[in-house]
């Protein structure tokens, strides 16, 4: 059964289609990536999955239900929740009450989400810093806070929008643990990447992007192997060479 | 926050109210209608905080809700006979009605930030230009209630001397602190400041932004709107220009900004250090024969205070009490 489904996708702005005509199931229990070189049209394209921007066509469906257009919060509560690529953590609060809202979609008392927070930050590896202001934090810490942000609303599935972007490769191991952790435990993950590296490690089914449209979806062997995902990477001449 | 610091909050809090209930015995009148003052900025205050400390959304247009809830009163009582007591409900109802009405506005069709702000003045400025010309309510010539008889019994009118309305005002700032402290202490609390730090991470959250800042505009404007129903009942008077006008709002906002924004205790400790400095300095002006200079000293005051504690007066100092972390994350 498919998480996530998404048909004929497409966003047009001014004289440039961004995202042109993509489709891709994510299927439940899996870590899909979706990847490309810079400027494909990934974040685009998540944004119209996530709810933050409008799809000019096409349609995604949640667990077989219409979620095209939902807002932000009402795919939060539905069981989606989302990173941001430059983190956004809620900066003037403590690192334990960035993790209690989320939890507070779950339940209404705020005892109860503190517990369930402080579980979370600890698995996340967040908990000593738990009253420190999110604004104190560093990078690798901020991302590792995003994440548990995201994980505090209980998702079924996860939306992550390159959180490991500027890590060095040690740090985004740690989020890579994290992450197949999560899998293990049945979490379906949709995670948008461009490198590779993390891609091949990671990901059971990669999509992959260029200029906007699709032009591979595979595992991730077959995909890098295919010499049009080569030469969006490349160029050409490298590929030939 | 610990059980301790907890209880330790509570207890400074329940020593408060003891000595502010004792106060009358050893004051006189004028202090007692100073410190009546004083309450009725920290009601406001406590309310406006609400909407700017804890969910980030400035409104320069407080007046508004205040004049209104000010005016609802004084037309129920003097005009149709209804009991202060009943006239506090539409008081509090009307304006958080208007509040949500604004907010809707506002906030559906995404105005942010500072042009919120302006749509909260040109209401405010609405509303005071429409009661200068409205016949009704006595026009910039006022609409006044009629002089107290001796057979007056405070508790039914609600309208009495200095004693009465200390104690009414002390009542009611005490209810808006508890309203607040519940409401920032709950999840609607957390939600509020998950929004006033990042409107669009929140709503990724599951927030339900919109419903959660209809929920700050309404709670602040009901209680504003009924502190400007006790301040009619207070003055006996009312012009547009002195409950409605531009100035009102600004001059509510000091005492939570100078006492510290998205404090609990601030808007309090703020309204005890800014009108006792407006009332001094306007005696030193008077006396000295000089005027504006009242406006000067406040003026320089209000700098030295900004600069030396750009977050308030009340986080270092409740710091120092022991009243909260040091280094405490939360702006609590």
């Amino acid at each position: 059964m498919n998480s996530l489904e998404v048909k004929g996708l497409t966003k047009r702005f001014a004289g440039l289609v961004a995202v042109d005509d993509v489709s891709f199931d994510v299927a439940q229990g899996s870590i899909t990536a979706l990847s490309g070189p810079n400027g494909a049209g990934k974040t685009t394209c998540f944004n119209m999955i996530a709810g933050a921007t409008a799809a000019s066509a096409g349609r995604v469906s949640f667990e077989g239900r219409d979620i095209t257009g939902h807002a932000p919060e009402t795919l939060c509560r539905m069981g989606i929740a989302r990173t941001f690529q430059i983190v956004r953590p809620l900066t003037g609060m403590s690192v334990l009450d960035n993790a209690v809202v989320g939890a507070l979609l779950r339940t209404g008392s705020v005892a109860e989400a503190r517990a369930d927070a402080i579980g979370l930050l600890d698995r996340v590896g967040l908990a000593a810093k738990a009253n420190q202001l999110a604004s104190s934090l560093t990078l690798p810490d901020r991302k590792m806070l995003e994440l548990a942000k995201a994980l505090s609303t209980r998702p079924r599935l996860l939306l992550l929008d390159e959180v490991m972007a500027g890590l060095r490769p040690t740090e985004g191991d740690r989020i890579v643990d994290v992450l197949r952790r999560l899998n293990r435990d049945g979490m379906t993950i949709l995670l948008i990447e461009h490198v590779m590296r993390i891609v091949m490690s990671l990901a059971q089914r990669v999509v992959v992007l260029h200029h906007g449209a699709k032009i591979a979806d595979g595992t991730p062997a077959g995909v890098v192997a295919d010499p049009r995902v080569l030469e969006s990477y490349l160029g050409r001449k490298a590929v030939r060479a | 926050m610990s059980a301790v610091l907890q209880r330790r909050q509570m207890m400074a809090a329940g020593l408060l109210t003891m000595v502010l209930l004792a106060l009358p015995l050893v004051v006189t009148d004028f202090h007692l209608s100073v410190l009546g003052l004083i309450f009725l900025h920290a009601i406001v205050g406590i309310a406006w905080n609400l909407m700017m400390g804890f969910a980030g959304q400035l409104s320069l247009g407080h007046a508004l809700y205040f004049g209104i809830g000010a005016y609802i009163v004084a037309v129920l009582s003097e005009r149709f006979g209804v009991s202060p007591w009943l006239g506090m409900v539409p008081a509090f109802v009307v304006p958080a009605l208007l509040g949500v009405a604004i907010g809707a506005l506002g906030f559906r069709f995404s105005v942010r930030g500072v042009y919120f702000a302006l749509l909260t003045i040109a209401f405010a400025e609405f509303a005071r230009i429409l009661f200068e010309h409205w016949d009704y309510v006595g026009k910039t010539s006022g609409y006044f209630f009629a002089a107290l008889t001796p057979r007056n019994r405070p508790l039914v009118s609600l309208r009495g001397g200095a004693m009465f309305f200390y104690y009414a005002l002390l009542v009611t700032m005490i209810a808006a602190w508890l309203v607040s402290t519940l409401m920032v202490n709950s999840r609607v609390g957390y939600f509020w400041r998950a929004i006033r730090e990042d409107e669009d991470a929140a709503r990724a959250l599951g927030v339900q932004a919109l419903r959660m800042k209809l929920l700050a505009v309404a709670v602040s404007g009901g209680i504003t709107g009924v502190a400007g129903g006790w301040f009619a009942l207070v003055n006996g008077s009312l012009f547009p220009d002195s409950v409605l006008g531009m100035r009102v709002s600004i001059d509510f906002i000091v005492a939570p900004i100078v006492g510290g924004l998205g404090t609990l205790f601030g808007p309090i400790l703020g309204a005890f250090i800014i009108v006792p400095l407006n009332e001094l300095s306007r005696d030193l002006s008077q006396s000295s024969g000089i005027n504006g200079l009242n406006l000067l000293i406040y003026g320089a005051l209000l700098m030295v205070i900004v600069v030396f504690a750009p977050q308030g007066c009340w986080p270092s100092i409740a710091k120092r009490l022991g009243l909260a972390q040091t280094g405490e994350a939360d702006r609590e």
